[in-house]
């Protein structure tokens, strides 16, 4: 992190980049938190280890909007979604800078505390200059050990890999931790009944609360206005607009990033009610996939989106097809 | 045995119609007296790409136990390509809404020309039965609210 930070130091110093998008640590050692940084003195609270899930590419929206170069902080799989953001022209290249940062997986505070580790007042062996195979957590109870793939964000099992699709220079190591196939949970549902089915869904859909964290965090949700804003003025923008789209608030939303969401799981990592949302949005990559040949959105952004495209002999949709 | 349980079950129908072809095959259907059930009930829409995957849901969440969308053929699309797309559309959606638990055979894409009177009302006739023997549907209604 150190090579990090000092280079960062410069590319502010000889002003390169206006401002430094990145991690500041949280309350927590386990929750740090995007933010912006804009002098030397501000970099004393940048951090960046296992914990920093989260993806900046959606705030480069906003700081594309800005004077001068942003510099970003970007994850292999983060670049995904940044060049997403570049095709559909959310995002001007030429104000950012992109480090590409190392990733050997990030960290789910949820599962430490599912295995009963309570009471932690730090974590080591999450420095992403470490090894990255077992974390000492020193709590109020003693000192707990955990390893780290068990620890892992479920998005980490099926990590798209350690390249970095865009950069401008990289900085650390990568690791692929991929360690199992991203369809598996959907082929599973795929098998159940009907009644199954709906009843799987019905549970986990129940826990929403319509937060719309999952919307706010998504890259690919970024429309300027949302179907999902109320038009309505004050208060009465905080009423339920028509049931119907609270009902159906996941299926429309999935739907809306078919064929552009990257799968960087944020959705799900947000959820604070754990809903599995990346379920629907996988369901739909593997459709494209076998319906209209494999396309991973944002690796290139030259290609055609599926759902902008069509072929003569397409398949024929339901049990025609 | 009440009244109601004594009725045979009549299954709620939606079928969007394009204007240029089906809807004209429907008419086609009417005037050569070839019939089909009263249960389905037909929205005519521009092109079949008009339909946004929401009339599907909103259908569905209104109670319909079907959904059928009737178009040119591929090829044929008043508008040119209307029809591809909503061929793509509708094969993730149905493909999506089979996955929620709304079984594939209750949504259908059928493509129908103006000249087709007869192969409209035996269409309607085929899916009418095929949701009939499929019976109700799963209130999409009650997807986020468990009792």
């Amino acid at each position: 992190m150190q090579e990090l930070i000092s280079r960062i130091k410069a590319l502010l110093a000889d002003k390169t980049v206006d401002r430094v998008l990145g991690w500041k640590a949280g309350d927590m050692p386990y929750n740090p938190e995007p933010a912006y940084f804009e002098t030397e003195e501000d970099l004393k609270d940048f951090v960046y280890d296992g914990f920093c899930g989260a993806n900046l590419s959606k705030y480069m929206i906003e700081a594309s909007k800005l004077e001068g170069k942003t510099l970003v902080c970007l994850k292999p799989c983060d670049t995904y979604s940044f060049n997403q953001l570049i095709k559909e022209h959310r995002v001007d290249r030429e104000k950012a800078y992109i480090i590409g940062v190392g990733c050997k997986g990030k960290l789910d505070i949820d599962k430490i505390k599912a295995q009963g580790i309570k009471g932690i007042k730090s974590i080591s062996g999450a420095e992403i200059d470490g090894a990255a195979d077992t974390l000492k957590i020193d709590t109020m109870y003693g000192e707990k050990t955990c390893s780290y793939a068990d620890a892992m964000l479920e998005r980490c099992h099926v990590c798209k890999g350690k390249e970095h699709m865009i950069y401008d220079e990289i900085i650390g190591e990568s690791k692929d931790t991929a360690d199992g196939n991203r369809f598996d949970e959907v082929a599973k549902i795929e098998a159940m009944s009907p009644e199954e089915k709906f009843a799987f869904f019905q549970k986990e859909l129940s826990k929403c609360i319509r937060c719309n964290a999952c919307r706010n965090v998504c890259p690919a949700c970024s429309c300027r206005k949302c179907v999902f804003d109320s038009n309505k003025f004050d208060s009465a923008q905080k009423a339920n607009v028509v049931s119907f789209e609270e009902k159906m608030f996941h299926i429309i939303r999935a739907f809306h990033v078919a064929g552009r969401c990257t799968d960087c799981g944020e959705c799900s990592r947000v959820c604070p009610q754990g809903i599995p949302l990346h379920l629907f949005n996988r369901k739909f990559i593997k459709d494209i996939n076998a319906f209209y040949g494999d396309y991973q959105a944002g690796a290139d952004v030259d290609a055609k989106a599926p759902l902008t495209n069509f072929t003569f002999d397409d398949i024929e949709p339901g049990e025609r097809g | 045995m009440s009244i109601k349980e004594n009725e045979e079950f009549r299954p709620k129908i939606v079928a969007f119609c394009c204007n240029w072809c089906s809807y004209a095959g429907a008419d086609l259907a009417g005037s050569s007296r070839l019939g089909y059930p009263a249960d389905v009930k037909i929205i005519r829409v521009p092109c079949s790409c008009r339909v946004n995957p929401m009339f599907i849901l909103r259908a569905f969440e209104k109670g319909a136990d079907g959904v059928i969308i009737c178009g040119c053929h591929p090829g044929d699309c008043h508008y040119s390509t209307g029809n591809y797309y909503a061929r793509r559309r509708m094969t993730l959606l149905f493909s999506l809404l089979d996955y929620v638990g709304v079984e594939k055979g209750r949504t259908r894409v059928e493509w129908v020309s103006a000249a087709e009177g007869v192969k409209f009302s035996a269409t309607m006739n085929e899916f009418v039965e095929k949701i009939r023997s499929l019976g109700k549907n799963v209130r999409l209604e009650d997807l986020r609210c468990r009792n």
